[in-house]
């Protein structure tokens, strides 16, 4: 590979002069290894790091404080339960009234997915745009504060839903982050994970028979 | 009349400027591998659309495998100086009075390890076990139910050597969540509202209506 020293016959009389050779090293097998090394440690180097989805859940409720009164038609109540299945309800289940219907949908982007846009059309419109404007040129700021921009949307949404993500038991932990990360994408300001109440464990079971649903003590 | 012969000769290509180039990138690729350390249980995290990476120090993370036992790894801070697994070490050394304490050649093998689980009483036998073999076997997740919660005992001294620390779950997809929910209600009681999950990342898709391109 590196050379090839072809012999040329000696041509001519003569005394054999010896030749002056600078001494060659055959450096073949050394760029062989280090060809090999790096591309072992090219293929082995894991430029991207692990990616984090931050989560910032409302402080527990001190011992003799009343927890916060929750607009109730805002409130869209997101049930998962096992299968990988999804169940939401809007309101509250009163059992003194009647119980409100439960719809199924899934983590697919036909799922809850749209269902949460519908719903929070609003903000994720103007969310939307700004990010369009940025990505275009149009809207000239700098990227960190394109972070701040969209915070300050999510304080000002007075009419998108307040998310209640009740998990029941034989939910794995992929669904829970599923539906986290839905509320991300969707751009939901307000949500957070709370128990499944036994009003609405009685819903899920009438809605799908042959479940069990527990809560989670 | 002869014919003129031309010499053939082999065109010499000088190598040196490749190979240096070469010995280059190994070496930068060599510096800037980071080997994984010994795993104390594999974990597949689920996907999720977040692209923030991950910090790079004063990160405790709080593993769960797909088994749900649990696992923590804390740093060992900005730089070799800070030996906040050592400090951290020898107070839940003192907190589960384990007698006599530990030696300095523990607390050394201690800094070098990552995530461990197991119980406190259990943790001098698991630096001194002879290989990798030993240590696996002895991780049996770090207890949280509310009688004996170590787990809360490790995040409180965590936080009691750096204030700043980041808090990280890194949980298995196939975890149960009721166990995930137990961490994340250990770690509310310790105050910690902000903290991050381990994902890998997915592409984000709308449905037809409402992509805006």
């Amino acid at each position: 590979m590196a050379e090839i020293v072809q012999e040329e016959g000696h041509k001519g009389k003569g005394k054999r002069k010896a030749k002056k050779h600078g001494t060659h090293i055959d450096m073949t097998p050394m760029v062989d290894l280090a060809c090999l090394l790096l591309t072992f440690f090219m293929l082995t180097t894991a430029f991207n790091k692990p990616k984090v989805m931050e989560i910032i859940l409302p402080e527990k409720p001190k011992e003799n404080e009343k927890p916060p009164e929750l607009d109730k038609d805002r409130a869209l109540n997101i049930l998962l339960v096992g299968n990988d299945k999804i169940l939401w309800y809007v309101g509250l289940a009163d059992p003194n009234k009647t119980l409100p219907v439960l719809t199924e949908a899934d983590y697919s982007k036909d799922g809850i997915r749209k269902v949460l846009l519908q719903r929070n059309k609003d903000l994720f419109t103007q969310v939307a745009t700004m990010k369009k404007a940025v990505t275009e040129g149009k809207l000239k700021i700098p990227r960190d504060s394109v972070d701040a921009r969209i915070k300050r949307f999510y304080k000002k949404d007075k009419l998108g839903p307040i998310v209640l993500i009740k998990a029941a038991d034989g939910v794995k932990y992929r669904n829970v982050v599923d539906i986290i990360d839905e509320m991300a994408i969707t751009n939901i300001a307000r949500y957070t994970l709370v128990d499944i109440n036994p009003v609405e464990k009685k819903m899920v079971q009438s809605r799908l028979p042959g479940s069990s649903v527990t809560a989670i003590k | 009349m002869g014919k003129i012969k031309i010499a053939v000769k082999t065109p010499r290509i000088d190598m040196t400027p490749m190979v240096d180039l070469f010995f280059l990138l190994l070496v930068f690729f060599i510096l800037t591998a980071t080997f994984r350390p010994e795993e104390a249980a594999p974990i597949s995290t689920p996907k999720s659309t977040s692209s923030t990476p991950i910090p790079d120090n004063h990160l405790v993370t709080i593993e769960i495998s797909k088994d749900d036992k649990v696992f923590f790894n804390m740093d060992n801070g900005s730089d070799s100086t800070e030996h906040l697994r050592a400090k951290v070490l020898q107070a839940i050394g003192s907190n589960y009075q384990i007698r006599p304490p530990f030696t300095p050649k523990e607390i050394k093998k201690f800094e070098g390890l990552a995530s461990f689980g197991l119980p406190a009483l259990k943790l001098r036998e698991f630096l001194n076990a002879p290989d990798v073999k030993t240590r696996e076997a002895m991780q049996v997740g770090i207890p949280i139910d509310s009688i004996d919660n170590q787990l809360a005992m490790w995040i409180r001294y965590a936080r009691t050597y750096n204030n700043d620390m980041q808090f990280t779950v890194k949980g298995d997809g196939a975890a149960n969540y009721p166990v995930v929910k137990k961490v994340i209600a250990v770690l509310q009681d310790n105050n910690v509202n902000k903290f991050n999950l381990t994902t890998d990342l997915k592409a984000v898709e709308l449905p037809e209506e409402f992509s805006i391109k």
